[in-house]
């Protein structure tokens, strides 16, 4: 290996920009027949609109997920990618793994790329977790040869090593989670694109995976792009980060550097209100998720000791029997703290999310979450059937320094919850 | 060491073609893990891919060659129409499960990158083996009617399958590819291929339809079943013409599908 070749680039990346329009189309996906039905009520009019589309002159809504995004990554560095909800970082983990081209700009990239941009990734429920390694490794870009020669250490990493034989569909969340991500770990990859990967998963299991990717980066030489809500994390892994707003590149330098910038009181907004692209393929999605205190001021900061209220506004361009939406609160460390349904509190279960535009506002009583980092998700779902809409990773942290377990212990006192319980002592005769 | 450049994509290139080779591993993992989920959970497996065109044989021997007495040119109906239907149940069934193969695996082409192609390429895999299982019971029949083949019929068969497949995937891929942003396909095509079915000489002999069966000629699955029962019962000469064409019309065909589906390649992400 010459000099040169260790000095390399692994990724350049050259004013790149991804453009989205935005059609105002109601329903669904196309059909074939509401094409045809536009024709016949109105030739003339879909005639000049074509025409107009030929020409470009088009008065269609442009809307750039990325612009003018450069970056140069060297072989072996680690480097993070931070920014609120629709900052851009899924548009640019896809342009990078191939997924999605770009609309305009160059990408050179120097070694093998895999992206665990979501790990199980074909897998199949009815095969069984060794049938799965083989093709979850084929398809992640792994020849069988070099399946069959890492096997064993993927199922030693996996822990699942009993129940290898067994189909996936009987393994439990976390099981599946820690076999598709040995997978992903063993596939030794010059780039390595890894995005929320390690909010799932038992505590021990997301240490080892930090670890393993710790050390593919440093001893291997490989270079890891690493996308997170999890600031603790990205500051433990990557020396260097980008900072992404709007699809633009705000902030590139030193991680601590860019995590303050991302968490200073001018990016307090862009943390608390996240607008969501609407998708036209989807009949219910959730818009914007707000986050508010108790003076309903935008921020992701609350006081433990006051309540605060967290907005979802939704859009259903189609009723769908059994929708409901569901939020739920994880902690830092990825375990569900709370899963609450709208019927939880009115005890009414409803057939679905009716049609139209609708805010749901749900308040977090005071006094109930204690001093940390915690993250929320929404979904819009058939229970126990299928996800429609799925949101995730809106963070938002708690200061206790108000409480009065706070003025005795600081701001180490221990629990997730901080709910004041009744201590009812009395004398003993 | 491996470079990559990523770039606007402007239209097809021969490395595509490169890269679907270097991928090659990948469809044979697809139609693996097809054909291992296809059969889980049902009681007779594999069988299925026999009893298919069995009950099929049985069904329209009884009724087209028994009642209504359609003319085979000779042959016996049951290994008539059985061999007729060995094509088309390749051809139709390819053609249905290649239409789907972009839709159907959404949640990986959102995910994931490898050649678009290998998808389509798999279904049409899978297909070929329901195609191997089904020959050996024309193998059966014919050894049962007492018919030997034409030697013919080993040069002869690879021209045909590589018609059928062609015609297949051609014709999937245009359809995968519409079917991104128009799901009507899904609908439309079962109607379609039933149709299909009439306009080929599956269950009565091309010379039924007298100075029209040029017409029939334009459909390459016409050439195929022709050729296949004159080389394997010898009941007429194989028609070498009648061949070229459908060879030619595949290829213009398949030649057409690549260009569609690699245009649409470029959003299906964005819009699957």
């Amino acid at each position: 290996m010459s000099y040169k070749y260790i000095m390399e680039n692994a990724i350049e990346i050259k004013n790149v920009g991804k453009k989205y329009n935005i059609t105002h189309q109601k329903g669904g996906y196309v059909s074939l027949r509401d094409v045809i039905m536009n024709i016949l009520k109105s030739p003339f009019k879909h005639a000049k609109q074509k025409a107009r589309k030929v020409i470009g002159k088009d008065a269609k809504e442009e809307f750039w997920a990325l612009k003018g995004v450069s970056l140069t990554v060297k072989k072996g560095e680690v480097i993070g990618i931070i920014g609120a909800n629709g900052a851009g970082k899924s548009t640019l983990l896809k342009v990078l793994s191939q997924i999605t081209p770009p609309t305009e700009g160059e990408i050179i990239l120097n070694g093998r790329i895999a992206s665990l941009l979501e790990i199980g990734t074909g897998f199949h429920q009815e095969l069984t977790g060794r049938e799965n390694v083989f093709l979850n490794g084929a398809i992640l870009g792994m020849t069988k040869k070099e399946i069959t020669e890492r096997f064993d250490d993927i199922v030693e990493f996996s822990g699942v090593k009993k129940f290898i034989d067994t189909p996936v569909k009987r393994y439990s969340s976390g099981m599946y989670v820690k076999l598709a991500f040995a997978v992903a770990a063993h596939m030794e990859p010059d780039i390595l694109i890894v995005d929320e990967v390690l909010a799932v998963g038992d505590a021990e299991f997301r240490k080892k995976s930090l670890g393993k990717l710790d050390e593919v980066s440093k001893t291997e030489g490989r270079t890891i792009l690493f996308v997170s809500h999890n600031m603790a994390m990205v500051e433990d892994l990557c020396n260097r980060s980008i900072l992404l707003e709007h699809g633009k590149v705000k902030l590139i330098g030193e991680t601590k550097k860019v995590i303050g910038e991302y968490l200073s009181k001018s990016n307090e907004k862009n943390r608390a209100i996240h607008n969501f692209r609407i998708d036209q393929h989807r009949d219910n999605q959730v818009t914007k998720i707000s986050l508010l205190n108790d003076r309903n001021e935008p921020t992701s900061n609350f006081d433990s000791t006051k309540q605060f209220t967290v907005d979802i506004e939704y859009l259903v361009k189609q009723e769908v029997k059994g929708t409901m939406l569901s939020f739920l609160i994880y902690t830092a460390d990825g375990n569900k703290l709370i899963h609450s349904d709208s019927f939880n509190y009115s005890g009414v279960i409803p057939e679905s999310l009716e049609a139209g535009n609708h805010k749901t506002k749900i308040t977090i009583p005071a006094n109930l979450l204690n001093a940390g980092d915690y993250y929320i998700e929404t979904i819009i779902r058939i229970p126990g059937f299928s996800s429609l809409d799925h949101r995730e990773n809106i963070q938002f942290s708690i200061s206790g320094e108000n409480s009065l377990q706070g003025d005795v212990y600081g701001k180490n006192y221990e629990g997730i919850l901080s709910i004041p319980l009744e201590h009812k002592t009395e004398e003993i005769k | 060491m491996k470079t990559t450049v990523i770039k606007p994509k402007k239209t097809f290139s021969l490395s595509d073609f490169k890269e679907v080779w270097q991928y090659r591993e990948l469809a044979y993992f697809f139609a693996w893990k097809d054909l291992k989920v296809r059969y889980k959970q049902t009681f007779v497996g594999v069988a299925w891919a026999v009893f298919q065109p069995f009950i099929a044989m049985v069904v329209f021997s009884v009724f087209f060659g028994g009642f209504l007495e359609v003319p085979s040119d000779g042959i016996p109906y049951p290994i008539f129409v059985y061999s007729g239907l060995l094509f088309w149940q390749f051809f139709s069934s390819a053609l249905s499960d290649t239409s789907a193969s972009l839709v159907g695996n959404a949640s990986l082409i959102t995910k994931v990158y490898f050649p678009r192609l290998i998808l389509p390429i798999a279904g049409v895999v899978i297909k070929f083996v329901d195609f191997l299982i089904g020959a050996v019971i024309l193998a059966g029949l014919m050894v049962y009617y007492g018919f030997i083949p034409d030697p013919i019929i080993f040069a002869v068969l690879p021209l045909l399958l590589l018609i059928t497949f062609a015609a297949a995937i051609g014709g999937g891929l245009f359809l995968s590819a519409i079917n991104v942003k128009y799901r009507d396909v899904r609908y439309v095509l079962p109607y379609f291929i039933q149709m299909l079915l009439f306009v080929t000489p599956v269950i009565y002999p091309a010379s039924i339809a007298g100075k029209w069966s040029f017409l029939l000629a334009l459909n390459p699955m016409t050439g195929v079943i022709k050729a296949s029962r004159a080389a394997l019962f010898g009941s007429a000469p194989i028609n070498w013409e009648l061949l070229f064409i459908s060879l030619i019309s595949v290829f213009v065909l398949l030649i057409v599908g690549i260009i569609f589906f690699k245009k649409t390649e470029r959003y299906f992400a964005d819009v699957v």
